[in-house]
């Protein structure tokens, strides 16, 4: 074979593998949609999304998704409350103030915090946080939404803290410089430049820190408590989506609607958290090419 | 003037003081794993399968499953992740096709990992007719560290010089020599963190596997690909949530806690100090 010959059928071979690794995006599309989509032959989209009644093993069964909405996007927004503050400010810690030593040893810390796996998390929820707080706070059960979120959180963080510090480093050091020159404090300069000049990477930042939170799973399987009604307060127990499909598919029978309509509740998992990384992308994306001169 | 330096304190407290927490909050759940999971920590722990239904006894084909899953999803993951890389950075020409792929990579990490559990079941499982089995769940998990290694892989090759590549082509090099001997082995730690960062979360992630691989309870090891194998992390949750034993079997619990989180954290570690051996000798 010669040289020339081979150069291209390796290039291609690569083109064709890189191909499929995207093809694998479209293919989790496909059987999501193939498994999930039945269900609407059973009931209308708005009353799997909108109908509040979750009993797909009755006779005759509800599939009403609503209050596993709901649910899911309780724990998100309170976790995110949570984690935003500290994913911030630990990234402005660990890119504008702390000694070299220290910025390292922190970076690790909050690498292993990403690394820790959530089942760990949802036990810990479970064993230390749940009794803890039935007990101070007089509960019926510690396993709710402040729970969940609080364990939520710890994951999320890393996610925020991390791309907020990518973006919070690469603000340009002539607008620091700049800051000073004119008379500024540290905290003048961080607050009123740094930030905003990072703004569309923390943005991004904290959407992807919500799309993690809402699609995480073993967490609020094991720490929300798992009843499928709307929440009338923050220590209620929720049924978020992910914790609804890892609970029932596997007494799901294969093809019955229940499966069905775990696989539609997949597909709107999905679509939320592919919305959120696409507007993460086009955020960072759109602010990244105009240079450091854009605010 | 002395507000604007007491706000600057006061600020600076507030950020301190967060990083403290995260700080503590990781080193406080790893104590208290520790704690109480070194007591159940044995020889018998590591070499036994759990015995009396699952109240006594080891954990050994939890973590002989989760050997197979996290290797088998390695296997898949590295080799099409790398070349997905390597085209991307080295290849293709940056348009918008291009663009596409980086976007669909992006989405691919976003997706929660219950949906590739789901997608494994109803791909793997059912339509390819795999059954629940180590086969499913490798590909299923290998499919979702793809990202992490195409990201990591990537990021490596573009910290590769531009002037070494066009140092070997001037050199009448060819395309392929330039990349295989030049600049894959300039990028091969990065490309290794990657590797083992998806080591670590493969090895850790629950609801991939929750219907495409893990078993409640096997009385014997896998023989072939085909088999349900138990696994660490689904080990965690059967044994805290399902079943009538739940406190009985605590001790249990924390110790196979302690172990998933010293194998992952480990594994984590590992690509941590790699990563910054290889800056500190970075010649360029």
């Amino acid at each position: 074979m010669t040289s020339k010959a081979r150069e291209i059928i390796i290039k291609n071979l690569f083109a064709l593998l890189a191909f499929i690794s995207v093809l694998l995006l479209g293919l989790i599309v496909l059987f999501l949609f193939r498994e999930g989509l039945p269900i609407f032959k059973q009931i209308s989209m708005a009353q799997f999304l909108f109908g509040s009644a979750w009993y797909p093993t009755y006779d005759p069964p509800e599939y009403g998704i609503w209050s596993l909405i709901v649910g899911s996007v309780i724990v998100t927004v309170l976790s995110c409350l949570i984690a935003v503050p500290f994913g911030l400010l630990s990234a402005i810690y660990i890119s504008e103030i702390a000694p070299a030593g220290i910025k390292e040893i922190l970076k690790s810390v909050i690498e292993l915090l990403a690394g820790l796996p959530s089942v760990v998390l949802g036990f810990f929820g479970m064993v230390i946080l749940a009794p803890w707080m039935q007990e101070t706070f007089d509960l019926p059960t510690g396993l709710n939404i402040v729970n969940a979120s609080l364990m939520l959180a710890v994951m999320a963080i890393p996610t925020i803290s991390s791309i907020s510090e990518d973006a919070l480093y690469a603000v340009s050091r002539d607008f620091k410089e700049a800051s000073y020159a004119l008379g500024a404090t540290k905290y003048e300069t961080i607050v009123k430049v740094v930030i905003p000049a990072a703004l569309s990477g923390i943005s991004t930042a904290v959407i992807l820190g919500m799309s993690r939170a809402i699609g995480e799973t073993m967490v609020v399987l094991m720490v929300a408590g798992g009843s499928a009604a709307i929440p009338r307060g923050i220590f209620d127990s929720v049924r978020p989506m992910p914790a609804s499909i890892a609970a029932e598919m596997g007494e799901a029978a294969f093809g019955s609607g229940h499966y069905h309509a775990l696989f539609a509740t997949g597909i709107v998992l999905f679509i939320i958290t592919l919305a959120f990384n696409l507007i993460a992308d086009h955020i960072s994306n759109r602010f990244k090419e105009e240079g450091s001169g854009t605010l | 003037m002395k507000w604007r330096y007491f706000r600057q304190s006061l600020f600076f407290g507030v950020v301190r003081l967060s990083a403290l927490i995260i700080t503590i909050a990781l080193l406080g759940i790893i104590a208290f794993l520790l704690v109480n999971g070194f007591k159940a920590i044995s020889m018998d722990f590591f070499t036994l399968p759990p015995t009396d239904s699952m109240t006594k006894g080891g954990i050994m084909p939890a973590i002989v499953g989760t050997f197979y899953l996290t290797v088998g999803a390695i296997a898949v993951s590295l080799p099409l992740g790398v070349v997905s890389a390597i085209y991307l950075t080295e290849y293709a020409k940056q348009g918008r096709f291009i663009r596409i792929m980086r976007i669909g990579v992006n989405c691919l990490a976003g997706v929660p990992s219950v949906v590739f559990g789901l997608f494994g079941l109803g791909f793997f499982v059912v339509f390819l007719k795999f059954g629940s089995s180590i086969l499913a769940g490798s590909l299923t998990l290998g499919i979702l560290v793809l990202p992490t290694i195409i990201g990591a892989a990537e990021e490596a090759l573009k910290a590769v010089p531009q002037t070494f590549r066009e140092a070997s082509l001037a050199l009448g090099v060819s395309k392929w020599k330039t990349i295989s001997r030049i600049v894959l082995p300039s990028a091969l730690p990065g490309i290794l963190t990657g590797a083992i960062l998806g080591v670590g979360r493969a090895a850790g992630e629950t609801a991939p596997i929750m219907f495409t691989a893990a078993a409640f309870f096997t009385a014997i090891l896998p023989k072939s690909i085909f088999d349900e194998v138990m696994a660490l992390p689904y080990h965690i949750y059967v044994l805290a949530t399902a079943g009538t034993h739940i406190e009985q079997t605590r001790p249990l619990q924390y110790g196979t806690a302690l172990v998933l989180i010293a194998l992952v954290l480990g594994i984590d570690l590992i690509a941590i100090v790699l990563r910054s051996v290889v800056r500190r000798k970075k010649r360029w």
